[in-house]
């Protein structure tokens, strides 16, 4: 009796956090003129109504490029601070551990007004330089956790053997650490790209003038009222932003199975 | 060189783009809009470089300032018992489901994946004139005429509930997932009912998560504009709105300094007491 209250009240959580966003994507496929019920009918014309907006497709490729470059830089930054935290014994690794991770205990506001202001004082107007400097910074953690969680799983053996075998250290990282590494780094990139491309908060603050990335596009729509383009432009988003991680996942287990058979 | 100099100092080099990163971008910026809560914005526009009180004396003595505070600080607390309330139960039932967990699992880390921005406006499709709720009222005349729900401060706690409630599900359901199962059986053969060995035994155990969960839904609930000015009216601003506010339309630097260190100070101490207490290591798990 009590267990099927349990289960009850888990469903209707589930229904609460999902509920909303599957009517954003069928509202997407929405024929009647306005974003809203009742429903006329099912059709693509917001999908191809997108395409054709120049300031959308504009926003979407800021945000690819800004997440792309987002994710290649801090994942760099976070694969090497991972690996000395991981592979060595570092005086103060809790202390260090903590700063790392500090970006993302600082309200995002507050590490956006920061950021703003001091690169502001250093002639650093608002620019995608600045938009790209938050992002990494913001990301950061996040990838540090991601890649310490895989890193601890990769045994040293291997490379020992490398270097016992007369293999330069550099040698040794490009040709045995980072293959085995590569989990690792696609899922932090995935991670800081996943989170770069839906960030808002701190991006209001460091975009520039006339610069729109993808969810500062939609609040900006939003300030009119609800169009079903918004519900497309969502739609296209969620099919990225869980699509991609569901395909990463997928190509991760591959590469698993393939390395242990 | 000897090897183990060499060995010793591999790892600084492996952390020092890192950790200048972390520090130019974070610390020093942090140092300086201390520094600059102390300048003064003339009415021209320009700085004055100095040590000048009156940011400070404004935010923490206009009550205008105190009151948002106040209020944010509120739905922060009301925000994060909802999803201490809504969540608990489901991360009970995902830990001790045989069947299903991994699909379960799989679901509840999707919203984190889903745009926070797409979440929060959803909810104007539900809840708008012409939105779900009011469209099915109309159909079935319960209603004859659209009710206005949105753009209020109820509004405002179930986006943030909305947005929040996976961090809580998901820190709670990993703190019961260490926790035996059979401890609660143990309890159950002693004599003790269902219940009471949930209360006595589970639950406590299930503490620390709860707290994790609970620190996150304050801070970020707290920390946020976005969803007061998507879900909100215009009387529902939170002490990040102002923050907003001073930053980017009025442009007065230094007082958004002051009260960007304000929000800081106050989510920034709560952090450091459960730093204190609880460790950041329970935090951590339910993050990583």
């Amino acid at each position: 009796m009590g267990w099927s209250l349990i289960r009850l009240w888990t469903i209707l959580v589930y229904l609460f956090m999902f509920l909303p966003v599957a009517v954003v994507v069928l509202l997407s496929f929405n024929a009647s003129q306005f974003g809203s019920f009742p429903m006329t009918g099912l059709s693509f014309r917001w999908f191809i109504e997108l395409a054709n907006n120049d300031a959308i497709l504009r926003a979407f490729q800021t945000s690819l490029i800004l997440g792309a470059l987002t994710a290649v830089i801090s994942t760099t930054l976070g694969v090497l601070a991972s690996l000395a935290l991981v592979r060595y014994t570092v005086p103060g690794s809790n202390l260090i551990s903590t700063c790392l991770i500090a970006p993302i205990l600082v309200p995002e506001v507050v590490l956006a007004v920061a950021l703003l202001l001091f690169l502001n004082f250093l002639s650093i107007n608002k620019s995608f330089f600045l938009l790209l400097m938050g992002h990494v910074i913001f990301t950061l953690p996040f990838v540090i956790l991601v890649v310490q969680a895989r890193l601890v799983g990769i045994r040293r053996d291997m490379e020992e053997a490398a270097l016992s075998l007369g293999a330069s250290p550099i040698q040794t990282f490009f040709q045995i650490t980072l293959p085995l590494l590569a989990p690792a780094v696609f899922a932090g990139m995935l991670f800081a790209f996943t989170i770069s491309f839906d960030d808002i908060t701190g991006t209001l603050f460091w975009k520039p003038g006339g610069v729109e990335t993808v969810p500062t596009q939609i609040f900006a729509m939003l300030r009119n009222s609800i169009s079903p383009e918004i519900n497309a432009l969502g739609s296209v988003m969620i099919a990225l932003t869980v699509g991609l991680p569901l395909l990463g996942a997928a190509i991760a287990r591959r590469m698993a199975i393939k390395r242990g058979g | 060189m000897s090897v183990e100099a060499r060995e010793a100092r591999q790892p600084w080099i492996l952390l020092s783009p890192a950790l200048t990163a972390v520090a130019l971008l974070l610390f020093v910026p942090l140092l300086f809009i201390v520094v600059y809560s102390f300048w003064l914005r003339t009415a021209t526009g320009a700085d004055q470089v100095g040590f000048f009180l009156d940011n400070w004396r404004e935010a923490l003595s206009d009550a205008f300032y105190r009151d948002i505070l106040l209020y944010t600080l509120k739905i922060g607390v009301i925000t994060t018992v909802v999803c201490a309330l809504m969540g608990y139960p489901a991360a009970y039932f995902i830990a001790r489901s045989k069947g299903n967990k991994a699909i379960l699992l799989l679901l509840l880390m999707l919203p984190f994946w889903i745009s926070y921005i797409i979440r929060t406006m959803s909810w104007i499709n539900i809840l708008g004139v012409s939105g779900a709720l009011n469209s099915t009222l109309l159909a079935i005349g319960l209603i004859d005429e659209p009710i206005q729900m949105l753009y209020n401060q109820a509004t405002v706690v179930l986006g943030l509930v909305h947005f929040l409630l996976p961090f809580m599900v998901l820190n709670v359901y990993v703190s019961l997932e260490g926790i035996d199962a059979s401890l609660e059986d143990a309890a159950c053969s002693l004599g003790a009912t269902r219940w009471n060995s949930f209360v006595e035994v589970t639950l406590p155990l299930s503490l620390p998560g709860l707290a994790a969960g609970g620190l996150l839904c304050f801070v970020l609930g707290c920390g946020t504009y976005i969803t007061p000015l998507v879900l909100g009216g215009p009387t529902d601003a939170m002490f990040a709105n102002l923050v907003y506010e001073a930053i980017i339309t009025q442009l007065d630097w230094p007082l958004g300094s002051a009260l960007s260190l304000m929000l800081l100070a106050v989510l920034g101490a709560l952090v450091l007491i459960y730093n204190k207490y609880l460790g950041m290591a329970q935090l951590m798990k339910g993050l990583g």
